[in-house]
This record gives structure tokens, C-alpha cells and sequence, in this order.
């Protein structure tokens, strides 16, 4: 962080997570400035999936704390948090409209045309009314995205928002993440594919063995003897 | 945010959605419902007076297992694509989804008893020499107890790894109360003796059960 960063919007404190004996987050300590995209890499087993789902409330921290915009307790900013899994978090069942619906009202969101309005910044058609299980994979995550951005959050938690989508479609997806940046939003992005962030992301944060090891400008990954994180997990 | 109520609502509707379109719990409900009756029927020829005796056992017994079906389903559908995630980072109270959860499931379990009574009727030559609408009110109690309970322990199985059978091993026991009372006022009512006492002691443990449930869950949806 530097003397002309904005105000850290979350605040990592010697963050623990065990599952068990095995320890996915071993104190991670980290200030993360507000109106800036995170790409968080690393290896299988870092810690990425659990760090994010620390932040998003969905893991309990055996020890250290979590501050997002001030406050300790996920439940009480959840309103400002949008979150993407690996897994679509969709009904397969219904549409991406109907998801969306159901979705919104969970917010207290009532409006179709919010819902309209997402499903198009993703690049999807409103109109479609086969259900998301007929998707493609691509279409899904796009859905997906809608659904994190349904309640227009100032955090963006996005996991692995890129796999299985076709490359054109990824860098829409990328220009799209880099204009919420630009209005002021704040998001973090846990990718394999770095590659497509270059340029986009404000910063990389770099995790091994469950903590971060390295916060980069540049898509550089550092040089750290020793084993890989798999080697480490067995 | 929605008010709680408004929430249970759209839940409610999205599930009954959801069931209309997969037809998953109520078709394994009324299969199994059926089987029961007709494999009894087959392995029993009951007078008019036995069939007065034992229907109450036989028909709770058949909806507490067909009940189980649709109890496993309705958290199934929340884990697949692990859409339950969705919901707990959502500002949306836990309680709302857990009264929806058990509104559902009271609505599949009553329609499978509307369908499977008249057959009960027909193969036991059943005839209640007491109040009918007694039999309603135990109807509507025993279902509720059935459900809420299986709905409650149904969200605490679904992280297990053989949930379809830590469901009825943490079910059973805990519905032997009232069990007990929706089988013993069904006898008491088809053979024209007095229920009162079972039916209170029905709609107690419905009261106890229900506040219980409704105090942990938030607790059980967030557990790892």
C-alpha cells in the first residue's frame, strides 16, 4: 500500500483457517486499498478458494480477523458484498431471468428491469427463457457474474469467473470487471488465467502455503525456492 | 431488504416451482406411499374392526417414510451448483428460508395424503365411528410435526457424507412423541373414543418443536 492508495476497504489480520489439522490459510495479514482489481494467483491448495470465501463470510476464521469496510461481521455489509463461486450458484431448473428475480427479492430488490439491465452488461439475452442447465458453460459463468453484480456491490468477490469461458468472451468479461473498477468498485478476482487480467488488474497478489508471499504491479511471478503449495497439501 | 415474510413467500414460490418442474419429491413420495399400501394390503386381510386397529400405525408409519423422500430432496436442490452459498451471503434471514423450506414440504406431504387416504379407505374398508374433522386436525398437526423436525434435521445432514441416512436415524427417534400421538388418536378417533388428550399433547410438541427449530437454524445453515 502506498501513501496515495484510498483507504483500505478490507483489513486481513493474522488470518488462520484450519480444516482440521490441515491449516488452508496460515495468517495472512493484508490491507487491500478501496477502487482497485485484485487478481489473486497462485497454486492448487495457496489458500485462494478459502481466503475468499473467508472474506465472503461463507468460512468461519479459526483465528485472526476480517474487516471489510469497517465492520467485523460479514452480515453486516453483506448488502455491499457480491460473491461468484466456482459452481454457477444458479437453479438449473429456471431461467437466468427467474434466478435473477428470486435472487434480487433477496436484497429487496424488486425491480425486472435491474435484472434486464445485468443480464445484458454480461451479454446475455433477458428474453432467453430456456433454464440455465441447458447453458453452455460460458453462458452460465456470464449468468453467474449477473448474479454477483445484481445488487450493484462496492466488493466484488469473483472465483475463478473465467474457466471453461471461450477467450472473446473472457475479455468481454475482463472489460466489463475493469469498467466496475473505473466506478469506483473494488474486486477480487482468484484466476489461473493471469493472462487475461494483464493489463486490467491493479494488482496481483501472490499466495503460497496459505499466505500471501508477494503483492505485484506487474504479472511477475516471484522467484521463491522451495516446494509447490501441491507438494505441500500431501 | 424484503421483509422476512416477503422472502418466505418468493422462496416458497421457487420451490414449489421448482418441484412442479422436476416433480422430483412427489413422484418418489406417491410411488413409495403406494407400495406400502398395496404390499400391506396384500400380506394382511383385516375386518372392518381389525382395519381400525392398526390403520393409524400403518398410515403414519407410510407418510413418515414417504415424508423422508421429499425432506432429502428439498436440501438436494440447494446444494447442487451449491446455490445455498448464494442464499447465506445474501442479506435474507435464515428463518424466512427455513419457513419456506418447511411450508414446501408440508404442501407435498399434504397433497401425497390427499391422494393416498382415499386408497387407504378403499383397501382397509376403513370407517371412522368418530368426529371426521378430528381426523383433519390430527392430519394437519402429525404433518407439520413431521416436517418441521425433517426439515431441521434434513439442513443438519446435508453436509454429511451419507445424508440420505443420517436423515432418518436423527429423525426417528425425535418423532416417536409424536408418533406415538398421531397413531394413537387416529385409533382413538376411527374407533369413536376420545383423542382430546393426544391431540394436545400432538399440538405441544408441534409449539416446542417449532420454536426450537426456528432458534438453531441459523446456526446449522452456517455451520462448515
Amino acid at each position: 500500500m502506498t501513501e496515495t492508495d484510498p483507504a483500505p476497504v478490507i483489513i486481513v489480520s493474522n488470518l488462520i483457517k484450519q480444516f482440521g489439522r490441515f491449516a488452508a490459510l496460515r495468517g495472512v495479514t493484508a490491507e487491500f486499498p478501496g477502487g482497485k482489481l485484485y487478481a489473486i494467483l497462485g497454486d492448487n491448495g495457496a489458500g485462494k478458494t478459502t481466503l475468499l470465501r473467508t472474506l465472503a463470510g461463507l468460512n468461519q476464521p479459526s483465528s485472526g480477523e476480517v474487516k471489510i469496510l469497517g465492520a467485523s461481521k460479514f452480515h453486516d455489509i453483506c448488502q455491499q458484498v457480491g460473491y461468484m463461486a466456482h459452481p454457477s450458484l444458479l437453479y438449473d431448473e429456471m431461467s437466468g431471468m427467474e434466478n435473477l428475480e428470486y435472487f434480487a427479492r433477496l436484497y429487496g430488490i424488486t425491480s425486472r428491469t435491474r435484472c434486464a439491465e445485468v443480464i445484458r452488461s454480461v451479454g446475455l439475452d433477458p428474453d432467453l427463457t430456456r433454464p440455465v442447465g441447458q447453458y453452455s458453460q460460458g453462458m452460465r459463468q456470464r449468468m453467474s457474474l449477473a448474479r454477483a453484480l445484481l445488487n450493484n456491490p462496492q466488493i466484488l468477490l469473483l472465483d475463478e469467473p473465467f474457466s471453461n469461458v471461450d477467450l472473446h468472451s473472457a475479455k468481454e468479461m475482463v472489460q466489463l470487471l475493469a469498467r466496475t473498477r473505473d466506478q469506483g468498485k473494488t474486486i477480487f478476482i482468484v484466476t489461473h488465467q493471469a493472462a487475461l487480467l494483464e493489463g486490467a488488474a491493479d494488482e496481483f497478489v501472490w499466495m503460497e502455503f496459505g499466505r500471501i508471499v508477494e503483492r505485484t504491479r506487474e504479472l511477475k511471478r516471484p522467484d521463491r525456492p522451495g516446494t509447490t503449495a501441491a507438494e505441500t497439501a500431501q | 431488504m424484503s421483509a422476512p415474510t416477503g422472502i418466505t413467500r418468493v422462496t416458497l414460490l421457487k420451490d414449489l416451482r421448482l418441484e412442479w418442474r422436476s416433480k422430483d419429491a412427489i413422484n418418489s413420495m406417491l410411488f413409495f406411499s403406494l407400495l406400502v399400501v398395496v404390499v400391506f394390503s396384500f400380506s394382511f386381510d383385516p375386518t372392518a374392526e381389525e382395519s381400525r386397529q392398526i390403520a393409524g400405525g400403518l398410515i403414519w408409519v407410510a407418510f413418515l417414510f414417504a415424508a423422508v423422500v421429499a425432506l432429502n430432496q428439498t436440501w438436494a436442490r440447494e446444494l447442487r451448483n451449491q446455490v445455498l452459498d448464494a442464499y447465506r451471503v445474501s442479506p435474507a434471514p435464515a428463518n424466512s428460508l427455513f419457513i419456506a423450506k418447511t411450508l414446501g414440504n408440508f404442501i407435498f406431504v399434504t397433497v401425497l395424503e390427499a391422494l393416498m387416504t382415499p386408497l387407504f379407505i378403499v383397501f382397509y374398508r376403513l370407517r371412522a365411528l368418530g368426529p371426521v374433522w378430528q381426523l383433519m386436525v390430527v392430519a394437519v398437526l402429525g404433518t407439520w410435526a413431521l416436517v418441521v423436525n425433517g426439515t431441521f434435521f434434513a439442513a443438519m445432514s446435508i453436509r454429511t457424507r451419507s445424508r440420505e441416512i443420517m436423515l432418518p436415524l436423527l429423525l426417528f427417534p425425535i418423532s416417536i412423541p409424536a408418533l406415538l400421538a398421531m397413531v394413537q388418536s387416529t385409533t382413538a378417533i376411527l374407533n369413536g373414543e376420545g383423542a382430546r388428550f393426544w391431540i394436545v399433547l400432538l399440538a405441544t410438541y408441534d409449539l416446542v418443536f417449532t420454536t426450537v427449530c426456528l432458534l438453531l437454524f441459523e446456526t446449522v445453515l452456517n455451520a462448515e
